[in-house]
């Protein structure tokens, strides 16, 4: 991202602005998506780029690739398959046993080689914790363009990338151009664009390139793996029910009323950030700008005064409930339904009420 | 041991406001602070530094009034502190912020020593983008170890570091060898707030400031605007919602009245809940 000083930057000011696009670039060809996989998944972030992949290399009339790293075997084999179903036109695979688990080391050595060899005018990655440290790597490595967490992506008239991204914060949106270097790279945050439809297609072409390291070239070891499966880690970006509490709960003793309410909905439960900077909830269940981004069919916020932030992690809800004492928060102005309380004093009654309305027998009741 | 931090001065973006005509940032009395994840990176270096001695030395990048921000990193504990300040790196996107930083980072191994580990946040809260540490890590050809929530082992002997890293589908229990770069998720204890004897040499601690050129930049063009591959062409305001919540006015029974609202608008929504509460 840029500094503030870039945006108050008049254009002329800007040697860069202007497109001249040297002749070892213009080369460069084709939209790429990377396929994320992690221990044998592949994250659904990589369907929805495909997705907005698709429709850049329609723009462009270039192909869309997709990029497969990863064990050598059946997963990625399957993840190929999976691309051209979501649209590939062709497959660019590293596979070998070393890429196993993600390493730094590794995966920027396979995607910048690949970089290398086939040049792609655009390569988007997902905005996750292995997307974003790969994309610096090899942003850097490259000497290109990078534009994180972007939520919306175009291709202008000139056929270059218009990648736009939330900026301070999420106050204002920027959109951002790499015009002189390629590829050029964009990251997109998981839920942010639809998963386009999944259709049966014949298996394409597969170009598959050897790695080239073996295990000793890479420092990096790991020591073992905690899947989240096995913990209590939360799973908010695809949660159905979302309960979330902020500053108005008053302390983190109070937290625990969001949390019985969200176990009462069988729901998820959050915050906004500044209780993670207070060290009252984890930084995993931070909703928001700098947190996860959530499209529940439901949203209870409590407490929460609804920052600039927190609105762009919870616009994509599909009912967003608001509790708050103060009839002019914010949040009232992008919530569906709101009511003017304290939640210290809601919530308690509001999850009895639930309880009461959601409880089988007073289905019965209902029924009979 | 010597411990870098990369920190920065960020706008306290909570309390930014953007202008209702203009779609300006109004940056007028808008209170600055490091940026949050920078303070997880500066404790974790020095419960370091407090286990196995050594020195923490905080580096910024920015206006020399990002120097506040030095003063407050020293008072922390932090022992040395340093402003790479110039206009030449004006306008820098993450390609030239690592450019400038990773050759801050050489000048201050020359003087004092390569660190063992350059800790930076995970992202900052006004950029977002989690590529300064990553940069910094390529460029210096550092092992890189990202969102990391906690360094479990650390042999000086052996050159090698155990942390903790998040991952999307869990937590990877890493080994790499120094020199290397972490980025934090998190601080492992509370931050600690700084002693009146660091408060008292913070104040009188001298910043070095040093220039691109006194930095040791070798290569202008890699520097602010003119060394940044990617160009902000427009900034704009968010397309505002028009419509407003509507409200439930509290009465002797708030919470009924608010779940009947809720069934009222997503009808569904009451077999689904009612489902999912049973699963629970």
């Amino acid at each position: 991202m840029n500094t503030a000083s870039e945006i108050g930057a008049s254009p002329s000011s800007r040697a860069a602005a202007k497109k001249q696009l040297s002749d070892r670039f213009k080369t460069y060809k084709h939209v790429w998506v990377f396929i994320e996989q992690e221990r044998g998944q592949v994250h659904s972030v990589s369907w929805e780029l495909m997705g907005v992949g698709r429709k850049l290399a329609d723009k462009l009339k270039v192909d869309l690739a997709a990029v497969v790293i990863g064990q050598e075997g059946e997963a990625s084999q399957a993840a190929a398959t999976e691309s051209f179903c979501y649209g590939a036109d062709l497959v660019y695979m590293v596979a070998d046993d070393l890429l196993k688990d993600y390493r730094n080391e590794s995966y920027i050595k396979a995607l910048t080689k690949l970089v290398n060899s086939y040049k792609p005018e655009i390569l988007l990655l997902g905005a996750t914790t292995l997307g974003r440290d790969l994309a610096g790597s090899v942003a850097t490595t490259l000497r290109t363009g990078l534009t994180a967490d972007c939520t919306e992506l175009d291709v202008d008239a000139d056929g270059s990338l218009a990648a736009t991204r939330p900026t301070f914060g999420g106050s204002l949106l920027c959109t951002i151009y790499t015009l002189n270097y390629r590829p050029q790279m964009a990251t997109v945050r998981p839920r942010v664009m639809p998963v386009p439809e999944r259709c049966a297609r014949p298996i394409g072409r597969i170009i598959t390139l050897p790695l080239g390291l073996v295990e000793d070239d890479i420092v990096t070891k790991v020591l073992s793996f905690l899947p989240d499966r096995d913990s209590a880690r939360s799973n908010l970006a695809y949660a159905d029910v979302v309960v979330a509490g902020g500053l108005g709960l008053g302390s983190s003793e109070n937290f625990r009323l969001v949390r019985r309410l969200a176990d009462v909905l069988g729901a998820e439960f959050g915050c906004s950030r500044p209780l993670v900077q207070k060290g009252w909830v984890t930084s995993d269940r931070q909703i928001g700008q700098t947190g996860k981004t959530i499209r529940p069919k439901l949203y209870i916020a409590a407490g929460i005064s609804g920052a600039i932030q927190h609105r762009v992690g919870v616009d994509g809800a599909d009912l967003i409930v608001a509790i708050n004492t103060e009839r002019n928060a914010p949040i009232f102005e992008f919530s569906h339904l709101g009511i003017v309380e304290d939640a210290i004093r809601l919530l308690p009654i509001l999850t009895e009420a639930f309880r009461a309305r959601l409880s089988p027998h007073s289905r019965d009741r209902i029924a009979g | 041991m010597h411990l870098l931090v990369c920190i920065k001065q960020v706008p306290d973006s909570g309390q930014i406001r953007v202008h209702p005509v203009t779609n300006t940032i109004m940056r007028q009395g808008v209170p600055t602070i490091i940026n949050p994840y920078d303070l997880f990176a500066l404790e974790a270096a020095l419960e370091l530094r407090d286990q196995f001695g050594g020195e923490v030395t905080v580096l910024t990048m920015g206006p020399p009034s990002a120097e506040d921000s030095l003063r407050k990193a020293l008072t922390f504990g932090a022992d040395r502190a340093v402003l790479l300040t110039d206009r030449f790196f004006a306008g820098a996107d993450t390609l030239a912020t690592t450019y400038a930083l990773a050759t801050a980072i050489r000048r201050i191994s020359s003087e004092f020593g390569a660190p063992d580990i350059v800790f930076t946040g995970k992202q900052t809260i006004d950029g977002d983008t989690a590529q300064v540490g990553p940069g910094i890590a390529k460029r210096l050809g550092l092992f890189q170890l990202t969102y990391v929530g906690k360094i479990s082992a650390l042999d000086l002997h052996a050159r090698t570091i155990d942390v903790e890293r998040r991952s999307e589908g869990g937590v990877q229990l890493l080994r790499t060898r120094l020199p290397c770069l972490v980025t934090m998720l998190e601080a492992t204890n509370q931050i600690r707030r700084g002693a009146m004897a660091d408060a008292l040499r913070a104040a009188r601690a001298t910043i070095l400031k040093w220039s691109a050129q006194q930095a040791g930049v070798d290569d202008i063009s890699q520097c602010g605007l003119r060394g940044s591959p990617t160009v902000v062409k427009r900034v704009f305001a968010p397309a505002a919602r028009n419509e407003k919540a509507t409200m439930i006015e509290p009465d002797e029974q708030p919470a009924e009245a608010l779940i009947n609202a809720i069934f009222r608008c997503r009808p569904a929504l009451e077999i689904e809940l009612a489902a999912l509460a049973r699963g629970y």
